[in-house]
């Protein structure tokens, strides 16, 4: 297993470090850091971190992981019917797959597509979504794709949380609000971390569905990392600099990674 | 789980996109010809399908035991390359045959992708029918023949006579200058509302389609050699023709004589113009190229008998109409066999077989090209092919190569990303082209020479 492991990602390494090409050059040179200073430098590179940011913010921590618990606590209190068919509607947009998903929202998103004659029905001014918002509109997919995990993970949490402690809060009169700040949220916070470290590290990798959608486009507009090292490394042949794009997100992700570990820590 | 082990995970996750490429791979019988082509990204488009299927039973046949196998790649044109790219470098997947663009060969072969048959090239009676100029396309640096070219094109103006009528413009419609050429625009624009007045392709997602139909048509009407100095062996930076072109994207895009912004963008906008836009009359001007009447004949994605009346063509004119007052690009076409294929000799049989006179023929007039055989170019059957092959064949007096340089498709991809910033209007012209300016320095290492 750690060989099938290591010698990829150890080959990945090395590719970061020369000037590896698809096409153009027979001889692939070692290069040093000359990769990684390049893309430091690149004012595309910088545009393609914020994006990511910015996508990873949007769908990942504000949509997939609200969302989530808002539709565990939900269902909680649903009738059996109401949590069943809900269940069954956000489970299945998690089980599509990524480019099934991908072309059913660029449907919806398009010019002519579902959200347009919607808004034209209720006389709402139209948008071309995926043209004049395009990380709005991707975001806003990954979202509807991925909401299910964070639901599944809060559900398990919610239904831990031991029904005294309910009861008992409600006695010294907390409700509601106050309640799921001061008793729900500190009880699950070691699942909030872990749902969120999923999420993210699921979010960053997310390729098929932005490419499906919008190709990274217009312009570099929604140009996430992982778009822009396809583009480097299959469009512009640059597989070195590419696989070296690849790796900064891998430390992008292994950041966010600590950073919910030590949510997890200092919890006790 | 321990610490550690989420952020493992989270490295797998990230490294299986990396990864993904690599995979693949079937074994190779020494008695079967793997055959990797373009199959068109529309579905009703199945010409080169069904005529590979033929030449598949015609070689079957004459080499008993022998087996092709076709391997259909559907995608645009940039990721086809990118695929057969990705199956070239490895001998588990590499096709025995493949079938590429003329621009991309010389990069494939610096990579050492490609395998030269001179050998068999000598050997076979048909070469010497084929034009010097289309030997050429398929020559590498090292002046060995990578490829057996199978058509040529060029490019022009193409115009819907009866949204001209309605407009008021002439039928024998001859612009003499890129202004008026944007005239004739205007006044469809103002006069029949509802049609898209012309349509230049531009961005990133159509790949060649736009870098050569669109900007080298315009570029190349600037100026001599306004791309490559072949001279001094350097690339062109700071070129004025550069900007010029660049401002007449701006202006196509900027007044809104073009298609709406998100539909240019999108990789299959050459398929929409040739199966919808043009045979509804939905569009005034297209600047395209001779094979587009190859989706309306018998058998095409989208039959339109009356095209040739509906339809008129015109050479591009240069820009301040300066002689010879045409211009054209050209490109084409080839097998090419890869260096790691298992069957080399089988693949170059399975070409003749293509080659073989009806076929070619066959294939010339089923692609809509140029021919570059000179007895295809004499066969009635070619000549009456199109109506206007008369005209597309004159362009080739005044037509221009691209430079042919393994660097070229990285220039290209270049040109596309100015193309996109200023028709999205992120860029102005000028600074569309100071960014290209300092991209093709990275790429060309600094062998640029300033105009």
């Amino acid at each position: 297993m750690l060989l099938f492991l290591a010698g990829p990602i150890a080959y990945c390494v090395w590719i970061s470090f020369t000037d590896m090409q698809l096409t153009g050059s027979d001889r692939t040179n070692f290069v040093g850091f000359d990769n990684f200073r390049r893309a430091f430098g690149d004012e595309k590179f910088r545009n393609a971190v914020w994006l990511t940011l910015v996508f990873t913010f949007l769908s990942s921590l504000v949509g997939q992981n609200t969302l989530g618990l808002a539709l565990a606590g939900l269902m909680r209190r649903a009738s059996r019917p109401v949590r069943t068919v809900t269940g069954a509607v956000v489970i299945a947009a998690w089980v599509l797959p990524e480019i099934v998903a991908a072309f059913l929202l660029y449907a919806f998103f398009r010019r002519e597509g579902t959200l347009n004659a919607v808004l034209d029905f209720l006389r709402l001014p139209d948008q071309n979504w995926l043209f004049t918002l395009p990380i709005l509109a991707v975001s806003f997919a990954n979202v509807w794709r991925g909401t299910a995990f964070s639901m599944l993970v809060y559900s398990a949490a919610l239904a831990e949380i031991p029904q005294e402690i309910n009861e008992a809060a409600e006695v010294d009169g907390a409700r509601g609000w106050r309640r799921l700040v001061h008793v729900t949220l500190p009880l699950i916070r070691r699942s909030i971390a872990t749902n969120l470290m999923l999420n993210t590290l699921q979010t960053l990798s997310v390729f098929g569905l932005i490419w499906a959608m919008t190709r990274g486009g217009p312009g570099d507009r929604s140009t996430t990392l992982p778009v822009f090292m396809y583009d480097q490394a299959f469009t512009k042949s640059l597989i070195g600099y590419g696989t070296a794009v690849a790796l900064l997100l891998l430390l992008v992700g292994a950041l966010f990674s600590a950073v919910y570990l030590r949510l997890v820590r200092d919890e006790v | 789980m321990r610490p550690t082990a989420p952020v493992l995970l989270g490295t797998l996750l990230l490294t299986a996109a990396t990864l993904s490429a690599c995979g693949g791979g079937s074994g190779s019988d020494p008695d079967t010809v793997r055959v990797a082509y373009n199959r068109s990204t529309d579905n009703k488009t199945r010409y080169k399908d069904r005529y590979l299927a033929d030449m598949k039973k015609q070689f079957e046949k004459e080499h008993p035991g022998k087996k092709v196998e076709l391997v259909p790649i559907q995608a645009p044109d940039n990721d086809y390359a990118t695929k057969a790219q990705q199956m070239m470098r490895s001998p588990r997947t590499a096709p025995d045959l493949v079938f590429e663009d003329t621009f991309r060969i010389n990069a494939d072969i610096k990579a050492g992708y490609l395998r030269p048959l001179d050998e068999q090239l000598a050997q076979w009676d048909d070469w010497n029918k084929f034009a010097d100029t289309a030997k050429a396309a398929a020559k590498a640096e090292d002046g060995k023949t990578y490829g057996v070219p199978v058509g040529t094109d060029t490019r022009a103006l193409w115009f819907n006579k009866s949204v001209f009528k309605k407009a008021g413009l002439p039928e024998n419609w001859k612009p003499k200058n890129w202004n008026e050429v944007l005239d004739a625009a205007r006044t469809v624009k103002k006069k029949v509302p509802g049609v898209v007045p012309l349509n230049v392709y531009t961005g990133k997602a159509p790949g060649e389609a736009a870098v050569m139909q669109g900007f080298e048509m315009l570029l190349y009407g600037t100026g001599e050699d306004p791309l490559y100095d072949p001279g001094a062996h350097k690339w062109v930076a700071g070129g004025k023709g550069f900007e010029d072109s660049l401002d007449f994207l701006r202006t196509v895009y900027g007044e809104k004589l073009g298609p709406e912004v998100s539909d240019a963008l999108d990789a299959n906008v050459p398929t929409s113009v040739g199966t919808e836009w043009l045979p509804e009359g939905k569009l005034a001007i297209a600047l395209d190229g001779s094979w587009l009447g190859q989706h309306w004949t018998k058998g095409g994605g989208r039959e339109w008998p009356e095209w040739s009346r509906e339809l008129g063509q015109t050479p591009m004119p240069t820009q301040h109409g300066k002689a010879p007052g045409t211009v054209s690009m050209s490109g084409g076409w080839a097998w090419s066999v890869p260096q790691k294929a298992a069957n080399p000799e089988l693949a170059f049989e399975f070409i003749k077989t293509m080659q073989q006179k009806k076929n070619a023929v066959r294939w010339a007039v089923a692609d809509a090209q140029i021919a570059v055989r000179e007895d295809v170019a004499s066969d009635p059957a070619y000549l009456k092919s199109m109506p206007g092959i008369a005209f597309f064949t004159s362009l080739v007096e005044h037509t221009h190569y691209r430079p042919a340089l393994p660097v070229y498709p990285q220039v290209s991809t270049a040109v596309g990303e100015a193309m996109e910033a200023v028709t999205t209007g992120d860029a102005s012209p000028k600074e569309a082209a100071k960014e290209y300016d300092s991209r093709l320095k990275d790429i060309v290492s600094g062998a640029v020479v300033n105009r």
